[in-house]
């Protein structure tokens, strides 16, 4: 009989005890879950008892500070999206594409080079990608397109398109490293380039965790607050027009906490309204993502 | 019919663009660093002194330093790791070690992945909420710390679990097998193999809790602290909060005192993040 | 073999802890510099807390005057945030901090909440600010601008949406606006002076309650406008472009003399402290307001603002009995 370390073992007391206090440690994460939903749910209730969920998810216009407020969130998400476009376009190529390198092109040396390289930019902190989009990119932007604004959505989504690159990159490696030997020498046998066997054989086969990796970056994005509050602007506008001044779902609700609103007033509300949107687009983005990489596991296990 | 001499020059052709662009897209990372770090270096250096390091912030750039926010860093992040060290590791023991394999653990477990990808501002409204509000803690770095332990307590529990996964069960069926109890397996056998891994997953955690800064906009940190904390109610400032309030300065010397400030906090980052990789790859066993 | 190597992680481990713990228990005092004026030292050493918040027009000087205050007193903790003036009384109204910073004097709404709370508060007069109009340096055509002309502007109604609207010979290109947010006691004063009513403003620009990035914007964009404190002009010379100001009788450029004497009008106005009562009975907090209103008074002109009159001072002194 193999003792496995899941098989009940005969406990003192004592030994309760610990088991015990080790499974409330662990349960203390869904309480941590259950206080953000409670926290954000509740003042959400009461925001929406003073402005329709109509007139929040379809209004054109964000003005809660101001004396006739409007409550149209579609701004914030606007100018969120055309943020995490630019960071998009930036980082899913970029990403795949170092991955792809780093899986099945890259000399070992070479990748004892870029693997830290990579490891070092994924922990730069969010704030000194602000400063790089305020004082690197913007004032190039600004010299090449000249009607880039000193506010604009695209140096933030520059600097956050790098800021996430490491995270594509090192998902996506993961994927195609986990490709079968067997399958990707099947097809150099038959005579393939390796541009051939990456198209046909590699992506493919790790397509579900590319495209996982893709989406928890994205989804990283559009939870990133330091870039934008800094670089992105906090003129709420319904455009996406990369070279003006936007905001974000995340810089409002750092703008809203700094300039600290009564409680009990609509626009205090307003901050968990939009923290609760906010939560809930990267809550179902972050699950579907985990989602795919599990089915994977469990066809490839079969 | 299709010429197979041409065709295959094409094809030999797409490989070696192909191979020339990803091994550029792979250096764009290297030359970002590289632009990143010699602005920084350019700008800031001339901050660089003794003086820096010992002074308080100033309206005058030449006379300003980073001193409460180096010591308000490290009390937040000691106070941090004290809170979320214990309750992580023994979170992911529990998963790894006592718990069955049923719908609960699985759920706690999604749970948890979960929790990691949640944005760090939230954290930053539930900080605000809970603990500055309803417990009443105001903007101290006791709140502080407690609001990033939520935030990096997903990270280090996975890391833990990772860490404690590689070990064999042959260890752990060696011990049994002499008749230790759980505890004990886990205390003698599962735990100090398991360190160096958890070691790494605890720095780079905590070197995230360094260098995050939107949960603490809510939380707690001021434009201007004039004294050094002394106690964990104490107001603060930390490192990225105070980069944070002189990038908002327009003249250009505090432009560049900010790069000054974001080289020392770089640096800080990067000496933690190396002592995790060198533990990682010097203690690390591989088992068969 | 393996007891060594454990030996090994086990001392870089203890090490760590050791290092950070040391650390964070060394509690290194800093040495300052004094050059500014040497204050007169105070007979006992003060210590306590001083929670300080409000406007961001005003935060230059308390920022000044609390870094020299603690030259001679570096046990007294000063903290100040910058939420804007009405962001400040919120928090002062309820008792969350002990003194708030103002660009306007205190609305009876938020009186009344100090009173329902039963905070009773003294008010200090501390400076003069011409709030001025800011255009980038590089604009060649805006010289001055009439009260009309800035009404025409920033109404809640209003159709400017380029230069051209507002005289024809400007050029077509859009108008970029930078305002204090509606926390800010200088949009409340701006928004009465010029559209009648405090508050009243159209909502297409760039809010801040941080001057500072107000400042950056306008820096930044080549058709820009807006408004904000004196000071940052001043700290900010060599970037920005100051508007003269026309109200009928000639355009008006805002300098020390024009503002103190009021003929920089109607946009010079006094800037404010609020003290609890319960505050200033601490005699850390009551020897700070007296600094502040004695030898703290020469910083106001190296930060920017203009000094009050003598007697001003004198009067607020009275006050802390």
């Amino acid at each position: 009989m193999i003792l496995t370390n899941k098989d009940k073992m005969k406990e003192t007391p004592s030994e309760l005890v610990i088991h015990a206090l080790l499974l409330v440690t662990a349960v203390l994460s869904v309480f941590i879950t259950l206080g953000i939903i409670f926290s954000l749910l509740l003042n959400t209730l009461q925001f929406f008892r003073e402005v329709s969920i109509w007139k929040f998810l379809t209004g054109r216009e964000w003005t809660p500070l101001f004396a006739n407020a409007q409550y149209g969130v579609l701004p914030l998400i606007t100018g969120t999206l055309t943020v995490t476009l630019v960071a998009a376009t930036i980082a899913l190529p970029l990403g795949l594409s170092s991955a792809i390198f780093l899986s099945e092109y890259s000399p070992p040396l070479l990748r004892k080079i870029l693997k830290p390289t990579l490891e070092v930019l994924a922990g730069v902190p969010s704030i000194v990608y602000g400063y790089f989009a305020l004082n690197l990119i913007t004032p190039v932007l600004q010299r090449w397109l000249p009607q880039t604004e000193i506010y604009n959505a695209a140096s933030a989504g520059i600097a956050m398109g790098i800021m996430i690159m490491p995270l594509v990159s090192s998902l996506s490696e993961d994927a195609l490293s986990s490709v079968p030997l067997g399958m990707k020498h099947g097809g150099y046998a038959l005579g393939a380039t390796k541009l051939e066997v990456v198209r046909s054989i590699s992506i493919p086969y790790a397509f579900s965790g590319i495209v996982s990796s893709f989406v928890l970056a994205v989804s990283r994005a559009i939870g990133e607050t330091m870039i934008v509050t800094v670089a992105a602007g906090a003129r709420p506008n319904m455009t996406f027009n990369p070279l003006g001044s936007v905001q974000t779902l995340t810089a409002f609700i750092a703008q809203a906490s700094q300039g600290d609103n009564a409680h009990g007033t609509t626009s205090y509300y307003a901050l968990y309204a939009v923290g609760l949107l906010l939560f809930l687009i990267t809550f179902s983005m972050n699950l579907f993502a985990h989602r795919l990489i599990q089915r994977k596991k469990e066809a490839a296990a079969s | 019919m299709r010429n197979p001499i041409s065709y295959n020059k094409r094809r030999e052709f797409s490989n070696k663009l192909a191979h020339l662009l990803f091994a550029t897209a792979a250096f764009v990372s290297i030359f970002v660093l590289v632009i990143l770090l010699s602005d920084l270096i350019a700008r800031g250096s001339r901050f660089i002194n003794w003086e820096f390091f010992i002074n308080f912030p100033s309206r005058f750039a030449s006379k300003s330093g980073i001193l409460p926010a180096m010591l308000g860093s490290l009390w937040l992040v000691v106070l941090t790791a004290l809170i979320s060290i214990p309750l992580s590791i023994s979170a992911a023991v529990y998963l790894e070690e006592y718990a069955m394999e049923n719908r609960f653990t699985r759920f706690i477990k999604i749970n948890i992945s979960n929790l990691a990808g949640v944005p760090s501002i939230v954290y930053g409204i539930l900080g605000l909420s809970f603990f500055v509000r309803t417990l009443g803690l105001g903007r101290s770095i006791l709140s502080g710390a407690l609001t990033m332990s939520l935030l990096i307590m997903p990270i280090m529990i996975v890391a833990t679990q990772e860490a404690i996964r590689m070990i064999p069960a042959s260890l752990r069926e060696g011990s049994y097998a002499l008749g230790a109890s759980k505890w004990k397996t886990v205390k003698g056998i599962v735990l100090p193999s398991a360190l160096p891994g958890i070691l790494t997953g605890v720095i780079l955690a905590i070197s995230r809790a360094l260098g995050e800064s939107a949960p603490l906009l809510l939380v707690g940190a001021f434009s201007f602290v004039s004294t050094l904390p002394k106690g964990i109610m104490d107001s603060f400032i930390v490192m990225p909060i105070q980069i944070y309030t002189w990038m908002s300065k327009p003249s250009a010397d505090f432009r560049d005192l900010t790069a000054a400030a974001i080289m020392v906090l770089m640096a800080l980052l990067l000496t933690l993040n190396m002592t995790a990789i060198i533990i990682r790859n010097k203690f690390q066993q591989t088992y068969e | 073999m393996k007891s060594t190597l454990r030996k090994k992680w086990m001392t870089t481990f203890i090490l760590l802890l050791v290092a950070l713990l040391t650390l964070s228990a060394c509690n290194t005092p800093a040495p300052a510099p004094a050059p500014t004026p040497t204050p007169t030292p105070a007979p006992a050493k003060l210590t306590g807390d001083i929670i300080i918040d409000g406007s961001s027009t005003v935060f230059p000087i308390t920022e000044a005057v609390a870094e020299e205050f603690r030259k001679v007193n570096p046990d007294v903790k000063i903290s100040i945030g910058v939420s804007g003036t009405g962001g400040g009384f919120k928090k002062f109204t309820i008792g969350e901090t002990d003194i708030s910073n103002a660009s306007r004097p205190i609305k009876e709404s938020e009186a009344a909440v100090a009173k329902e709370n039963k905070i009773d508060f003294v008010e200090f007069k501390i400076a003069f600010d011409g709030l001025s109009v800011m255009v980038n340096k590089s604009n060649d055509f805006v010289d001055s601008l009439t009260m009309d002309e800035l009404k025409a502007i920033w109404n809640p109604e209003s159709t400017v949406k380029t230069w051209r609207d507002v005289r024809a010979a400007w050029p077509n290109e859009p108008i970029k606006l930078y305002a204090p947010g509606t926390d800010s006691g200088t949009f409340d004063y701006f928004t009465e002076v010029v559209n009648g009513k405090s508050g009243a403003v159209r909502t297409d620009f760039t809010p801040s309650e941080d001057d500072n990035v107000l400042v950056q914007g306008i820096a930044g964009d080549k058709y820009s406008l807006g408004f904000f404190g004196f000071a940052y002009y001043v700290e900010n010379k060599d970037i920005l472009k100051i508007v003269k100001i026309d109200a009928g009788k000639g355009p008006i450029e805002p300098t020390f003399d024009t503002i103190k004497d009021g003929t920089y009008a109607p946009l010079s106005r006094p800037v404010f402290m609020y003290v609890t009562e319960k505050a200033l009975a601490k005699e850390h907090v009551n020897a700070f307001v007296k600094y502040f209103l004695t030898d703290g008074t020469d910083l106001i002109k190296e930060v920017g603002y203009v000094q009050l009159e003598e007697s001003l001072y004198a009067e607020g002194l009275a006050k802390l009995k």
